[in-house]
C-alpha cells in the first residue's frame, strides 16, 4: 500500500513536468513525427494479422454453436461486429499493443537513463521528460483511435473471409448481421476506451523506464514491469469505463 | 570562477565527501583526482546540480547554486557543457544532430547556421567526415570526441570532464587530453576535469585537487606534485612499484 502510494506520488510529479510548453515546437514536431512512425505505423502490421485471425476465428466458432436451425445464421455477423466492436479492438487490441509499445518505450527511455543521456538533457537545461515523453504520449493518442477503427474493419472483414471460404453462410446474409441493430455510439464507447488506454500504456511504461536504476539487467526488469502494470490498469480501467459509458 | 565551500554530501549514512573547499578558476584546467569511490563523480555531479546539495555551497561568479530559483538555474545549464564518463551520445541521433541538439534547443539559429556550428565543432575535435554517423558506429576516442564537440557547440562557460579518457589508449588519452586543454585557453572556460590517470595529471594538471577518504587532501600544481611531502598524495602518485623505484 506504502509503495502504490509511493508510485502514484512520483507518477503525478513526472506528469507534472510531462505536461509544460516545449521549449521548441520545432523540436517537439520531429520528435512527434518519429514517434508516430515508431509507435504508430510499425504497429499496423501487428494490428491488422491478429483481428484478423480473430474475426475469423469468431465467425467460425460462433457457426459451429449455433445448431439450432430455429436461430438465424445471420446471427453470426452480429456477432462478430459485437465482440469486434465492443472489446476486441479496443481492450485486446490494448492489450497486446502494452506489450510492444509498452516495453520498447520503458525500455528506450530506461536505457537513456542508466548511460547518462538523461543526465546530459538535464545538464543542458532541457526538461527531459517533457522533451521524451509528451511526444510519445501525443503519438499514442493520435494513433491508437486509428488502429482501433482498423482492427474493427479488419476483423470484421475476416469474420466474412471466413463465413465465405468455409460456407458458414452466404455473404449477404454475413452482411445483413452486420448491419443489423447497428448502434454507432459503440464506436465511440471503443474509441473512448482505447484513448484512455493510450494514454495508460505511454505514461506507465515512460514511468517504469524514467525511474530505471542501476544497469541493463533493471532496464530488462522495468520493461516487464511496465507491461504488466500497464495491463492490470487497462483492465481495472476497462471495468470502470464499461460501467461508466454502456 | 566556480567555489565550492564547506560541501559536505552523504548517501544515507554514508559520507562521500567532507566539507570540501575549492576554487575552480577559468582559463585553466582545474583537475580533481582520487582514487576510484573518492568521491569525484559525486563531487562533479554536485557541481552541476545534478545531485542536492545538503550542507554547504557552490558558488558560479557571485551566484550560489542553493539559492538560485529553477529559472536561473535552467539559465545557468546552458552555459555549462558535461563530457560524461560514458559519452552519453543520443543514440536515436546521427553524430551531427547530436552536437546541432543543444541549438535546436536553446537558439533561433537556421539550419544552416546550425549545422555549420556544428560541423566546425566537429573540425575542431578532428572528426569533420564523422557526422553522418550514428554514435554505435564509432570507437570510444571517437566517442568522447563528439562528446566534447556537442559539449563545446553552444560556447559554453564551464565545461566538465568526467575521466575523459578511461578506456582509451595512452595516445588517444593524449589527444583528447590536449583538446581539452586548448579549447579551455582558447576560449578562457572555467573547465573542471575527474581523473586517475596519471599523464593527464602531467600534461594538464594546472590546478590539482586531489580527493581522499572524501575530503581535499591536498591542492596545487603539476610542478608541485612530485615533491608535495603528504603521504597519502605519494601514495596515490607512485602506486606502482616501477615509478616509487624511479622515485628514489
Ligand atoms: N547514487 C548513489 N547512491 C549511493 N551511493 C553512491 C551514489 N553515487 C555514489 N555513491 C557512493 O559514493 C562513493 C563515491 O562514488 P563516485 O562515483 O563519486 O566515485 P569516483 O571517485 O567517481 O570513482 P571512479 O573513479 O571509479 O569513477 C562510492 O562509495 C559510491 O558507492
Ligand atoms: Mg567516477
Amino acid at each position: 500500500m506504502k509503495s502504490l502510494l509511493r508510485h502514484l506520488g512520483r507518477y503525478t510529479m513526472l506528469m507534472g513536468q510531462v505536461f509544460r510548453k516545449p521549449d521548441k515546437w520545432a523540436v517537439f514536431g520531429n520528435t512527434l513525427v518519429r514517434e508516430l512512425q515508431n509507435l504508430g505505423t510499425n504497429s499496423i502490421g501487428i494490428v491488422i494479422i491478429i483481428s484478423f485471425f480473430i474475426g475469423a476465428v469468431l465467425a467460425m466458432q460462433t457457426s459451429y454453436n449455433l445448431i439450432n436451425p430455429l436461430i438465424p445464421r445471420y446471427l453470426i455477423g452480429l456477432l462478430t461486429r459485437e465482440t469486434m466492436l465492443l472489446e476486441f479492438s479496443s481492450t485486446i487490441v490494448s492489450l497486446i499493443l502494452a506489450g510492444k509499445i509498452g516495453s520498447s518505450i520503458a525500455s528506450e527511455i530506461g536505457t537513456m537513463r542508466i548511460t547518462e543521456q538523461i543526465d546530459a538533457l538535464d545538464i543542458m537545461g532541457v526538461n527531459a521528460p517533457n522533451y521524451l515523453i509528451l511526444p510519445k504520449i501525443v503519438a499514442v493518442l493520435c494513433f491508437f483511435p486509428l488502429l482501433c477503427m482498423l482492427s474493427m474493419t479488419v476483423g470484421i472483414f475476416g469474420g466474412w473471409v471466413a463465413s465465405v471460404t468455409q460456407h458458414l453462410l452466404t455473404s449477404s446474409e454475413y452482411v445483413y448481421g452486420i448491419r443489423y441493430a447497428f448502434n454507432s455510439y459503440y464506436i465511440v464507447y471503443s474509441i473512448i476506451k482505447i484513448e484512455v488506454f493510450a494514454f495508460i500504456i505511454a505514461t506507465v511504461a515512460s514511468y517504469h523506464g524514467f525511474f530505471v536504476a542501476g544497469g541493463s539487467l533493471e532496464v530488462g526488469r522495468s520493461s516487464t514491469r511496465a507491461v504488466v502494470h500497464s495491463s492490470i490498469i487497462i483492465l481495472m480501467f476497462n471495468l470502470l469505463l464499461t460501467k461508466l459509458l454502456l | 570562477m566556480i567555489e565550492v565551500s564547506h560541501l559536505t554530501k552523504s548517501f544515507d549514512s554514508h559520507v562521500v565527501l567532507e566539507d570540501i573547499s575549492t576554487v575552480f578558476r577559468p582559463g585553466q584546467v582545474n583537475l580533481v583526482i582520487g582514487q576510484s569511490g573518492s568521491g569525484k563523480t559525486v563531487l562533479l555531479k554536485s557541481l552541476v546540480g545534478l545531485l542536492p546539495i545538503e550542507q554547504g555551497d557552490i558558488i558560479y561568479s557571485d551566484q550560489s547554486l542553493k539559492g538560485m530559483t529553477p529559472v536561473h538555474r535552467k539559465d545557468l545549464r546552458r552555459r555549462i557543457g558535461m563530457l560524461f564518463q560514458g559519452s552519453a551520445l543520443f543514440d536515436s541521433m546521427t553524430v551531427l544532430e547530436n552536437v546541432m541538439f543543444p541549438l535546436d534547443m536553446f537558439t533561433s539559429w537556421n539550419r544552416t547556421e546550425k549545422a555549420e556550428r556544428a560541423q566546425a565543432c566537429l573540425e575542431r575535435v578532428e572528426l569533420p567526415s564523422a557526422a553522418a554517423l550514428f554514435p554505435s558506429e564509432l570507437s570510444g576516442g571517437m566517442k568522447k570526441r563528439v562528446a566534447i564537440a556537442r559539449a563545446i557547440a553552444p560556447n559554453p562557460d564551464y565545461l566538465f570532464c568526467d575521466e575523459p579518457n578511461s578506456g582509451l589508449d595512452p595516445l588517444t588519452s593524449i589527444v583528447i587530453d590536449d583538446l581539452i586543454r586548448e579549447i579551455t585557453h582558447e576560449y578562457g572556460i572555467t573547465t573542471v576535469v575527474n581523473t586517475h590517470d596519471m599523464n593527464s595529471v602531467m600534461g594538464i594538471g594546472e590546478h590539482i585537487t586531489f580527493l581522499y577518504r572524501g575530503h581535499v587532501e591536498w591542492t596545487g600544481t603539476n610542478r608541485d606534485i612530485f615533491h608535495s611531502g603528504n603521504e597519502a598524495l605519494d601514495q596515490f602518485i607512485f602506486a606502482a612499484p616501477w615509478t616509487r623505484q624511479m622515485k628514489k
